[in-house]
């Protein structure tokens, strides 16, 4: 029998707003702990929440850039539970009506579009950090509880590992174009969880749903669902039935293995908010925030294929991440060749990236900086390949170009005398190369100027390094 | 009876309250009574009356997202029975 899965997603963002959900205290990432709480996060007896309307702002641009409908009418729930990390024993989340519905984004795979449909969009407070560094007990902290999150909860649209993962890269990026969220998932401003399930193709019931957790990269999501893909299929064909449970992803093993769970975790006796009154998003507001979303990924690709002539695969790369177009064009306003730049991204750039898992902004070169490096290659200041060895130190270290030509003597050898003596001694040291070149074998010819090159460890300019070579050579 | 002995325990485990064999009896007939007195408005025809979201008609109150200062550390401590480090300090919890 052949099995298809059957794959949903659970990503909760983290919103961009200064102050937390219904109280005044600071977002900010880090901090001592539980110093940026008061009695309102805290949940202490006689305080009451008030919206943050920026929340609300937030949550409908991410549901307007994920084709939701916006609810003109919605509400605050109570979810119950009781948890440490939990100050109220409740989670103010949204139960039945959540601010966007219905909404989709489009994924590629194998070269064809798929639609996997977004079933709502709910905004909710987040809880706060269990340390347990302790042996005897163990440590909250509480500044996370309430900062504001988005829930968006895919359909189970997703029949493979690699569709998922598309799904989360696109809602990454259109979450990043947005400006709602930075998604950070090492800072755990991006969190996913999956359910997946099993079934016999052509089969229109579900099977048994599986939840994973600790799912800590989109490779991870990828590969724990590619494990748990194939146990269950294996279980189904031993003859076996699939648990409901929770299995927590072993990145290490590379397997998923049960997870013991809070008891009774799926009855939340959900109950209407009483401290918090309803959310109207007329139709005036709702265009409002529409005007303020910014150009949306399949936007910009167009305008940087008409606008600065980029090949279109170079576009998706460029447009694929908010901060590397941005990064693009701040360096195309003041550097007229914007393919030089998209190559220098796509190349180098991403490369010194992928092997140091740094995003663009942490990285220390500026746009002003990578532009001053290929000023300096056009100038014949540097060769392209001393580029290449200048910009590693830049990204190491964050130096300015120059500087970092200047301290290691990696100027060019422009100097016509300085390097006609050079030349002079490669021919002298090299009679066999000279008489194939004289002998009409071409490739003599870059082989002497390879020797060059070594000469003068690369620093030689090439022109002028094979026109001068001529003149010798032909004397 | 509207409700039964065991949805009593359930929920008293939802809200982590421990009773005697004798309380559960009793608060089944109790909350059943007061169920059934509720249900009465199960009588009214509500066909076409929105569901109630809130019991005040006012909504979209909201503040501004503007960051103030946020309470001192030792008096957000103050009343807590256990605390280490700058945290609260709650029995072990396994994941
Ligand atoms: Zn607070």
């Amino acid at each position: 029998m052949k099995y298809e899965a059957v794959i949903g997603l659970e990503v909760h963002a983290e919103l961009l707003t200064e102050s937390k959900i219904f109280c005044s205290c600071t977002t900010k990432f880090g901090g001592e702990p539980n110093t940026h709480v008061c009695p309102v996060c805290l949940g202490l007896p006689g305080t009451l929440p008030v919206l943050n309307k920026k929340v609300v702002e937030y949550a409908v641009r991410a549901g307007l850039a994920l084709n939701c409908t916006i609810a003109n009418f919605s509400k605050m729930d109570r979810k119950n539970y009781f948890y440490p990390d939990l100050p109220k024993a409740y989670q103010i989340s949204q139960y039945d009506l959540p601010l966007c519905s219905n909404g989709y984004v489009e994924i590629e795979v194998d070269g064809k579009v798929k639609k996997i449909g977004i079933k709502r969009i709910h905004i909710e407070e987040d809880a706060g950090k269990l340390l347990h560094e302790n042996t005897d007990g163990s440590l909250v902290d509480y500044n996370r509880a309430g900062v504001p999150l988005i829930e968006i909860v895919s359909e189970p649209d997703m029949t493979t590992p690699e569709e998922a993962y598309q799904y989360l890269t696109k809602l990454k990026n259109i979450l990043e174009y947005t400006e709602v969220s930075d998604c950070k998932m090492q800072e755990g401003s991006l969190r996913v969880d999956t359910n997946v399930s099993v079934r016999p193709v052509g089969s229109t019931e579900l099977g048994t749903k599986i939840e994973l957790k600790n799912l800590n990269s989109f490779r991870a999501v990828q590969k724990a669902l590619e494990y748990e893909i194939k146990r269950q299929i294996k279980v189904l064909e031993e003859g076996g039935t699939i648990v409901q449970e929770t299995r927590r992803w072993n990145e290490s093993k590379g397997i998923t293995e049960p997870m013991r769970t809070k008891e009774e975790a799926h009855d939340y006796r959900y109950f209407p908010e009483p401290d918090l009154v309803p959310i109207i998003v007329t139709d005036e507001w709702k265009e409002e925030i529409r005007k303020s979303l910014p150009e949306m990924p399949h936007h910009k690709r167009e305008r940087f294929i008409a606008e600065y002539g980029l090949p279109e695969y170079d576009a998706k790369i460029i447009t694929s991440s908010k901060k590397m177009a941005d990064f693009f064009e701040k360096c195309v306003l003041e550097y007229d060749s914007p393919k030089t730049v998209s190559n220098w991204l796509m190349g180098e750039f991403s490369r010194l990236m992928n092997e140091t898992g740094k995003e663009i902004d942490e990285v220390p070169v500026t746009p002003q900086m990578l532009v001053k490096l290929l000023k300096l290659i056009d100038n014949g200041v540097i060769s392209g390949s001393i580029a290449k060895t200048v910009f590693e130190e830049m990204f190491g270290t964050g130096k300015e170009p120059e500087v970092i030509v200047e301290e290691k003597g990696l100027k060019q050898i422009a100097n016509e005398n300085e390097l006609r003596e050079i030349i002079k001694k490669v021919i002298v040291e090299n009679p066999k190369s000279v008489e194939d070149y004289k002998n009409g074998k071409e490739k003599a010819m870059g082989f002497l100027v390879g020797q060059v090159m070594k000469a003068t460890k690369g620093k030689a300019n090439p022109q002028l390094t094979n026109q001068i070579l001529k003149e010798e050579l032909s004397k | 009876m509207a409700i039964s002995r065991s949805e009593v325990e359930h929920v008293a485990k939802l809200a982590r309250l421990k009773f005697s064999q004798e309380e559960i009896e009793e608060f089944t007939v109790q909350l059943s009574k007061i169920i059934d007195y509720v249900n009465k408005l199960n009588e009214l025809d509500t066909e076409n009356v929105e569901p109630t979201a809130h019991i005040v008609p006012i909504h979209n109150v909201f503040r501004e997202d503007e960051v103030k200062p946020s309470m001192d550390r030792d008096k957000i401590l103050m009343n807590a029975p256990y605390k280490e480090n700058g945290c609260f300090k709650v029995p072990k919890i396994i994941e």
